[in-house]
């Protein structure tokens, strides 16, 4: 269960009101925790429980939820060999998080990306540009709302559809 | 005395050592590299976008393509997320041959780095010799998949087909031949004058700044981080062979150089393990509504042939919930991080690739070397711009 793993018990000493969900599913503990709440959480969980590795940072589009995203964190833990997923929703009208590439340098381009395919602004990013997208593009593929074919093209009625 | 300029250079996308459409600009004072601003992205297709609206075997190529020169090693991280996210569970058969391509795969990933980084540094010889070798491994994919590079032969549950009679020949030829053939690499680099100078010292990144900016693989291990996925978290029956970790010291290309050299070593022998403990069985797993049945029973019973219609014109239903699971792919950690809601196609996908993140330590390794070193940094990070840019 998600409640006896060793780093939600201390999260959950150390930041009671910031922890706003937990689960474990297939051997998988998540968190969910207040936007702004995650820099201190993941600073503590670095700091304190070891978990030095940020393996990676991406979010997901739950178009018509009432937090349209959700950012997702994966840190990883290299002495203790485990894997701990850190989640925090963001709201489309306020769509900022604070960035967290002040504890780990590899947040930069993993946030930039997320920057650039979602449209979450990380606040206080050292150099918060587009990534994988050229400098001029106009929206933000992996939003549910931005159409498969790119805009302005007619839907291709093949197989996919 | 000369006023002090600083010069921009571009790098890139078209040039031979940025191994495919890497661009980078860089600021020079003379020779010696101030600041670097990497431009990625001339190969982005779109992959995570397109896997939500295909089903769990139709992302299954696009997954070959990202990684273009280790494509079982993709495959393997994808099909191990859908089963983790299906809960099913892969017979034994199934795992070891799945072990014996990823590991295979290492191998073929491997001698395009070691051919590659020789060659830009200036070793010509050994960029033949590798590439030679590689190819044999491209004939057992072939043999095996009906493709050279985008292979396609593992599924979700086991694998697309039996593999073929005299494998175990092939295979077992690979293995009594490769180590010589890795003698021969060492013999002509590992004491090179020339090969010392290119890569003692250069691009020395310590453990903490590793850690720190993401790196994973080979490239950490070289710096001094004893950790691997296959034995820290195993998966597909890792736990049951034995195999070293090697790790570097001096946290420099060299290092990492000997670290590759000793990981191919070590995958020969997995695959010579594995290939001991093969056994006769069956190659997908008991789950009729996810894998393909046998073609007798297509033809023979109604069940086969509704089971057949269903998974080709519709997929499979995955649970609701959410997985990552990562594997050791040669160049780092590879993960895929499946949302899925409860229908045949994955809400999101996101894939973790080890180039893109080791790519981000460029400017942290390079800088205040000269504009050679460079290219020798690029080599040892051992990147492909088809993950990066996915």
């Amino acid at each position: 269960m998600a409640e006896n793993n060793r780093a939600v018990i201390k999260l959950k000493e150390k930041f009671p009101a910031a922890i706003v969900d937990m689960k474990e599913f297939r051997d998988q503990v998540t968190i969910t925790v207040n936007k702004q709440d995650i820099v201190a959480v993941c600073q503590f969980l670095r700091d304190s429980l070891r978990y030095n590795l940020l393996t990676d940072v991406t979010a997901v589009d739950y178009l018509g939820a009432e937090k349209r995203f959700m950012v997702v964190y994966n840190l990883y833990s290299i002495p203790n060999k485990d894997r701990l997923l850190v989640k925090a929703a963001v709201d489309e009208n306020d769509c900022v998080i604070d960035t967290v590439s002040g504890l780990w340098n590899s947040a930069n381009w993993l946030e930039r990306e997320v920057y650039d395919l979602f449209g979450i602004t990380f606040a206080n990013h050292p150099d918060l540009r587009r990534i994988l997208m050229t400098d001029d593009w106009v929206g933000h593929p992996l939003r549910k709302d931005y159409p498969l074919q790119g805009p302005g093209r007619e839907p291709y009625k093949g197989r996919l559809s | 005395m000369m006023a002090k300029e600083i010069m921009t250079v571009n790098m890139g996308p078209q040039h031979p050592s940025t191994h495919g459409v890497l661009r980078m600009v860089i600021e020079l004072d003379g020779e010696v590299i101030q600041k670097i601003t990497p431009h990625i992205g001339y190969l982005h297709r779109g992959v995570e976008k397109l896997s939500e609206h295909r089903t769990y075997h139709q992302t299954l190529p696009l997954t070959d393509r990202l990684d273009y020169l280790a494509p079982m090693s993709n495959n393997l991280g994808y099909v191990l997320a859908v089963e983790k996210l299906l809960g099913i569970e892969v017979p034994e058969r199934a795992q070891t041959v799945r072990v014996i391509l990823a590991e295979l795969t290492r191998l073929k990933s491997h001698l395009v780095w070691i051919a590659c980084h020789a060659l830009d540094i200036g070793a010509m010889t050994v960029f033949i010799y590798a590439f030679r070798e590689r190819e044999k491994v491209m004939e057992l994919y072939e043999k095996i998949s009906g493709a050279r590079m985008t292979s396609n032969y593992f599924r979700v549950g086991g694998l697309s087909a039996e593999v073929y009679d005299g494998f175990e020949k092939d295979v077992r030829e690979i293995l009594d031949t490769f180590p010589g053939y890795f003698d021969m690499y060492e013999g002509l680099l590992t004491k090179n004058t020339i090969w010392l100078q290119r890569t003692v010292g250069n691009g020395v990144i310590s453990a903490e700044d590793a850690i720190d900016y993401g790196i994973t693989g080979p490239a950490l291990r070289g710096s001094g981080v004893d950790w691997d996925l296959r034995r820290d978290n195993p998966y597909c029956g890792y736990e049951k062979y034995s195999f070293k970790v090697p790790v570097g010291e001096k946290c420099d290309t060299f290092d990492r150089y000997k670290v590759r050299l000793v990981e191919m070593r070590e995958a020969v022998s997995i695959i010579r393990q594995a290939l001991d403990s093969l056994k006769p069985g069956p190659i997908l797993a008991d789950a009729p509504k996810v894998c393909y049945p046998p073609k007798e029973q297509v033809y023979n019973s109604i069940e086969g042939l509704i089971h057949h219609f269903k998974i080709a014109s519709e997929g499979f239903p995955v649970p609701e919930g959410e997985v990552y699971q990562s594997v050791e792919a040669p160049k780092g950690e590879l993960g895929f991080y499946i949302v899925s809601d409860g229908g045949n196609k994955p809400y999101r996908m996101r894939i973790r690739p080890p180039s893109f993140v080791n790519l981000g330590a460029i400017e942290k390794m390079a800088k205040g070397s000269m504009i050679a070193d460079l290219v020798a940094v690029i080599g040892t990070l051992d990147i492909v711009l088809g993950e990066i840019d996915r």
